[in-house]
């Protein structure tokens, strides 16, 4: 009788006395089994997250890449995408619609574009955090890694979505006749700043859109609406002065609103025109303070349900 | 790594274990494991809006969610050097059941305990068809928790055993440009390329020309000795006849048979009308 067969055959026999009595979890127990798939405490999260930071940006990379590989312009669209996006909302907007408060199209251009660009940064990361879950069911139900990893990644391609955006930017501004000041690296900040603030989001959204995925149809409402409340593609406090009906509080929300926040520092920064002087201390504190709150409380909310994504 | 550390140690283990004092070592303990699929819009006959609408306003908390109940209390403990194969028709839960034991899919009651990280040989959720097949061997790669280092290593060795680039430079083409075999051999390559304490093969894996079969079934026999506890799902008798020395067999998400391969593989031959 070979070695393995006859192994085989006592294997299945019976399990030495001392352990026959024992229930599951107490044999578990003492041979020191840990529950399967059971969340780890925060800071094992934060690291098993920070193992796995090659893969967040790899596969953060490989999705932009994705995106526009079967066109035939290929990459160039990473940069006409925005471009177009711009154009469109300026032919709207700027020439139809006429909501500029009193900006000169050398200065509204750039002010529009900023706002599209920084808007689409958000608005994105919430997109894809909303399906951040539910849309890769695949791929939780097949390997291991820290669920954080996939909001996280596509928020961090919208990012790289937006710095080819800026380059766009970047051009118009000059083109326009901002040329760089001493205000442009703040834009470093702003976008560090933002960036925490929609990874958190992104997060939040990833945890309600695994547990109900309808979040995905409702968002694209909820977001347009976010959007004309936070002076995207018109100045916002040129809107509320029309209207002197609208009382103090709400000026004040839809003026703290991180969308609007993060908007005003970087048209701050990057806009030399006569309505884009002068800043408020309290912006940047505003900005802080969106960018910890939401960053934090999104990663604690998402970490609290991890081991229950991947149920369909 | 932590990765290489588990592995030597499980080898030393399997080692250990033919002296008769710690043959008895559980890795993978399962105890009246439940598991249940909720599916959204799955539910009989209509799928129109006004049955949706309806069915919310019915049944109220339930809004419209069907229930699959795949696993249906599984108690079973796995011991260090065992290879379990897995058997039941199609849709008897033997994939869920796996899926579970690795911790991938939450247990709506009961546990499992495990020993480590078991992982399930796969990786083709986390590739890309628009990528070439190169980059796909590394997002494959760090998905699947290798470093960068390890990839690197074994970049060539994973290339080389796909077989790829047999009939050309293939592997700078987008995968979506490969055949269907092709891209197969490169998923199961990738996928085998890691070390694991746990293992779990679900046969579908083995695919590819019968040289290709030949190969993964010397990869998968390496990969047993590497790991302490092997599962295997196969539909084909004579390979967990040839693999396992254990049988659980699964009807219906519960379990039918736990014994001695020879003694399961009967029943289900007879069960089966074989």
């Amino acid at each position: 009788m070979s070695e393995t067969t006859h192994e085989g055959a006592v294997a299945v026999n019976s399990p030495p006395s001392s352990d026959q009595g024992l229930s599951p979890a107490a044999l578990a127990e003492k041979y020191g089994l840990t529950v399967s798939g059971a969340r780890p405490s925060l800071p094992d999260y934060v690291r098993q997250l920070w193992e796995r930071r090659h893969f967040i940006l790899a596969f953060s990379r490989a999705k932009l890449h994705a995106q526009y590989s079967q066109a035939k312009l290929g990459q160039v669209w990473q940069v006409l995408t925005p471009l177009l996006n711009a154009a469109v909302f300026f032919f709207i907007f700027g020439i139809l619609m006429g909501g500029r408060g009193g900006m000169e199209n050398d200065e509204y251009i750039p002010f529009l574009v900023t706002g599209v660009f920084v808007w689409t940064f958000t608005q994105q990361s919430v997109m894809t955090g909303v399906r951040a879950i539910s849309g890769n069911l695949g791929l939780v139900r097949a390997l291991h890694f820290p669920r954080a990893s996939l909001p996280i990644s596509f928020s961090l391609q919208q990012l790289q979505q937006l710095l080819y955006s800026m380059t766009v930017l970047a051009a118009i501004l000059i083109g326009f006749q901002h040329y760089p000041t001493r205000l442009w690296p703040l834009i470093i900040p702003v976008l560090a700043l933002q960036l925490v603030f929609n990874v958190g989001l992104a997060l939040m959204m990833a945890r309600l859109g695994a547990q109900t995925p309808d979040l995905s149809q409702l968002m694209p409402f909820l977001l347009r609406t976010w959007m004309y409340a936070s002076g995207v593609i018109f100045p916002l406090e040129y809107m509320l002065e029309k209207h002197d009906d609208i009382p103090a509080w709400v000026t004040d929300v839809l003026l703290a609103n991180p969308i609007s926040v993060y908007l005003e520092l970087m048209r701050y920064a990057l806009i030399d025109g006569p309505h884009h002087q002068h800043l408020d201390g309290h912006v940047w504190l505003l900005a802080v303070g969106w960018a910890v709150v939401a960053g934090i409380g999104g990663f604690v909310f998402f970490w609290k349900a991890e081991e229950r994504y991947g149920r369909g | 790594m932590a990765v290489a550390e588990k592995s030597s140690d499980a080898k030393s283990a399997a080692a250990a274990a033919r002296s008769d004092a710690d043959r008895w070592v559980p890795t993978v303990i399962a105890e009246e494991l439940h598991i249940v699929y909720r599916v959204n819009g799955g539910p009989r006959g209509k799928g129109s809006a006004t049955a949706a609408l309806s069915r919310m306003v019915r049944r109220g908390g339930e809004k419209g969610v069907r229930k699959v109940h795949a696993v249906r209390g599984v108690t079973f403990t796995a011991y260090r050097g065992e290879a379990i194969g897995l058997i039941g028709s199609n849709g008897s839960g033997k994939s869920t059941l796996l899926k579970a034991v690795a911790g991938l899919i939450p247990a709506e009651r009961g546990k499992v305990y495990t020993d480590g990280q078991p992982s399930l040989l796969g990786v083709n959720a986390a590739l890309m068809n628009d990528l070439t097949g190169e980059r796909n061997v590394i997002l494959g790669g760090l998905a699947m928790g290798m470093s960068r280092e390890q990839i690197r290593e074994r970049y060539q060795g994973i290339v080389d055993f796909s077989g790829i680039n047999e009939k050309g430079d293939f592997i700078t083409l987008p995968m979506r440009t490969y055949s269907s075999g092709m891209a197969a051999r490169l998923r199961f390559s990738i996928a085998a390329a890691k070390d694991h304490d746990v293992l779990m093969i679900d046969e579908a894996l083995a695919t590819g020309d019968k040289k290709f079969q030949k190969r993964s079934e010397a990869r998968i026999r390496e990969l047993r000795k590497e790991a302490g506890t092997v599962f295997l799902v196969s539909h084909n008798n004579k390979s967990i006849r040839d693999t396992c020395d254990r049988v659980l067999w699964l009807e219906h998400g519960e379990l039918r048979l736990d014994g001695p391969t020879d003694e399961v593989l009967k029943e289900y031959e007879k069960f089966t009308g074989k």
